[in-house]
């Protein structure tokens, strides 16, 4: 096992470094990293160029790369459109983004596992029928539909929550942002569980467990659950590096300042720093989030062993 | 008489129409005593093992008729507590595939020791225990540390040892053994075979074995009772039937053994497939592919004939079958 880690963790340097490459060449070769930092107006040759010096943008594209990782490795992410270094803007938003992953994927496991089992232990019955129809059609209709009409019922109409979130970001501002963040996921975490929990039901060791005289309940927590939540697990562990990227529209729609924020913003004023700093941070979680799904597979699965 | 089945009716309803799986099935176990069932596939014998087991699927599966009497009660008019209660702790059940009717994901300290959790309320350890005592008790070497591992990290025959163990855990009075060493290599098999006859003797259970393996069942069975599109065709002693079947099927069964004296030669096979249980043949199930078919067997359902005492034959021609 620890042999494996170790394994894993080297397989993640070549990964990591393809995908920093990838982001850099994208920002910086295909667009025009001077561009966004004179405003709305064309800058001006001289100041572009002078800027180009002082940023090392007239080196050769490699040396501009291998600097670029230093830095990073020395915790230097560049500075943002503000003039804050981009650690600061990162320090203030991932805190208030992991809060609203760490929501978000609650709902996943505690209302989306739930919903999967009972539906897939009464399939075809009414139960089932009817959360299939409403998950599909939550997948159907798109975050900013759901995330506004939400915001518009429970935070205007009715007030029942604060329509936009406080820079705080606490726990319970962020239920109804982690619900619309987390609704297409537990559509689909439902419906896994669903397929997974129909197809068990009906396997052998489930029958030797009936057989064997256990109560119904432990029947399917014990035997059938955990056998059926392996898939599911895969899906959860690569869906909380999604959802840390992709609460971009959340985000906006609630005006929570996390990731999703920010790096809109750094998009929007063309800010390379900001953009290439953030990604890279995102695809390191991918990666950790990828690892933790793999060994804990291992856990829940001991036919999986790790040589 | 430990369990009877009488006039045992078990169907499945699905969206192509009903299957007949057991139509009228009757047959007992005494304690200490071996009944093999015998049969094709899809001749009834496992869904009539589920129903005595209670661990049928309904839906599609339905019992339309019958009662299964274990020690004089009727488990089928029991409410689905109390039944649970009789499972395991009173009979038990050993499957075909010791690999896929373990769980993959639990030590096989855990599935043992959680028959005493939940029927006798023992505490984890205690139960820990008792499951390596069960190990040693069937057999399995180092016991004490293999009771940590997982189904797959044992072997086919050590796997279906700990079935046997969990089926004996609380000292059941009935044990029904579905095909237990048809997944085995030949080896392997007799030696499972040989515990379990032995265990049987010790504790004096009623033991139910299905197979299709008439080599087993004659070293270790006491009575045999042949199934055929869901229902008994011929119920003997099993020295009676190896001596002279009283069914053409059951002879077809018998001349299908391949012999060593007969080496070289074409193996015999019964002519045909078994009937489709959503179209059984009218009158004998059997007769189209009965050498002794006469235009009766096509019109009427034989009924089980008693032969002798303890012996029974449901064949309009079982004397002319017994004497030819």
């Amino acid at each position: 096992m620890g042999q494996y880690v170790v394994r894993r963790l080297l397989q993640m340097i070549p990964v990591f470094i393809g995908a920093t490459l990838l982001i850099f060449l994208m920002v910086n070769v295909m667009g025009d990293p001077v561009a966004g930092l004179c405003g709305d107006r064309q800058c001006d040759p001289a100041t572009a160029a002078r800027l180009r010096k002082e940023f090392g943008l007239d080196k050769p594209v490699g040396q501009q790369y291998l600097t670029y990782l230093a830095n990073v490795f020395t915790g230097d992410f560049g500075t943002a459109f503000n003039g804050r270094p981009v650690t600061e803007l990162m320090s203030s938003a991932f805190p208030v983004t992991v809060r609203l992953t760490v929501v978000a994927v609650l709902f996943e496991i505690v209302i989306g596992i739930t919903l999967g089992v009972v539906t897939g232990l009464r399939r075809g019955r009414p139960v089932d029928t009817t959360v299939l129809l409403i998950t599909l059609v939550v997948i159907s209709v798109p975050t900013f539909v759901t995330g506004l009409l939400l915001q518009l019922l429970l935070g205007v109409e009715w007030g029942w929550i604060k329509p936009s979130v406080s820079t705080d970001a606490t726990f319970d501002e962020l239920i109804v942002p982690g619900l619309v963040l987390a609704s297409v996921s537990l559509a689909y975490v439902t419906r896994l569980t669903r397929t997974s929990i129909a197809e068990n039901r009906r396997s052998d060791y489930v029958r030797t467990a009936i057989a064997k005289g256990l109560p119904r309940r432990r029947v399917v927590t014990r035997h059938l659950l955990r056998n059926s939540l392996i898939p599911v697990v895969t899906f959860i562990g690569t869906d909380i590096g999604a959802l840390m990227g992709g609460a971009i529209v959340t985000e906006r729609i609630f005006n929570i300042h996390g990731v999703g924020y920010q790096l809109y913003q750094g998009i929007l004023r063309q800010n390379t720093q900001t953009v290439v700093g953030f990604v890279t941070v995102l695809v390191l979680v991918f990666l950790v989030a990828n690892l933790l799904v793999d060994l804990l597979y291992a856990v829940l699965d001991p036919r999986i062993r790790y040589a | 008489m430990l369990l009877e089945v009488r006039d045992l009716y078990v169907e499945f309803r699905t969206r192509d129409g009903v299957a007949k799986a057991v139509n009228g099935v009757g047959y007992g176990v005494d304690a200490g005593e071996t009944l093999a069932v015998l049969g094709e596939s899809g001749s009834g014998k496992s869904v009539t093992a589920q129903t005595i087991m209670g661990i049928l699927d309904v839906p599609p599966g339905r019992i339309t008729g019958g009662e299964v009497l274990f020690q004089g009660k009727d488990l089928l008019t029991l409410k689905e507590e109390e039944r649970r209660k009789v499972r395991g702790a009173q009979m038990a059940m050993i499957f075909q595939d010791a690999l896929s009717s373990l769980n993959p994901v639990l030590s096989v300290g855990d599935q043992l020791g959680e028959m005493f959790v939940v029927h006798r309320g023992l505490s984890r350890k205690d139960a820990r225990a008792r499951a390596i005592e069960l190990m040693d008790r069937v057999r399995i070497p180092g016991a004490g540390q293999r009771v940590r591992d997982y189904p797959h990290q044992f072997s086919g025959g050590m796997r279906q040892r700990i079935m046997i163990a969990m089926a004996l855990a609380l000292e059941p009075a009935l044990i029904i053994a579905d095909e237990p060493t048809t997944a085995l290599d030949v080896t392997v098999q007799a030696q499972v075979m040989d515990l379990l006859a032995e265990l049987q003797r010790e504790y004096d259970m009623g033991l139910i074995l299905i197979t299709h393996d008439l080599g087993v069942v004659a070293d270790v069975a006491d009575r045999i009772a042949v199934m055929y599109a869901g229902r008994i065709v011929e119920s003997a002693p099993v020295h009676d039937v190896y001596k002279a079947p009283a069914h053409p099927y059951t002879r077809g069964l018998l001349d299908s053994i391949p012999r060593l004296d007969q080496k070289g030669r074409e193996l015999y096979a019964i002519k045909g497939l078994p009937p489709n249980l959503m179209d059984i043949p009218p009158g004998c199930a059997f007769h189209p592919r009965c050498p002794m078919a006469q235009d009766v067997c096509r019109t009427d359902e034989p009924p089980l004939y008693e032969v002798s005492e303890d012996r029974g034959s449901a064949c309009h021609f079982w004397r002319e079958c017994l004497h030819g």
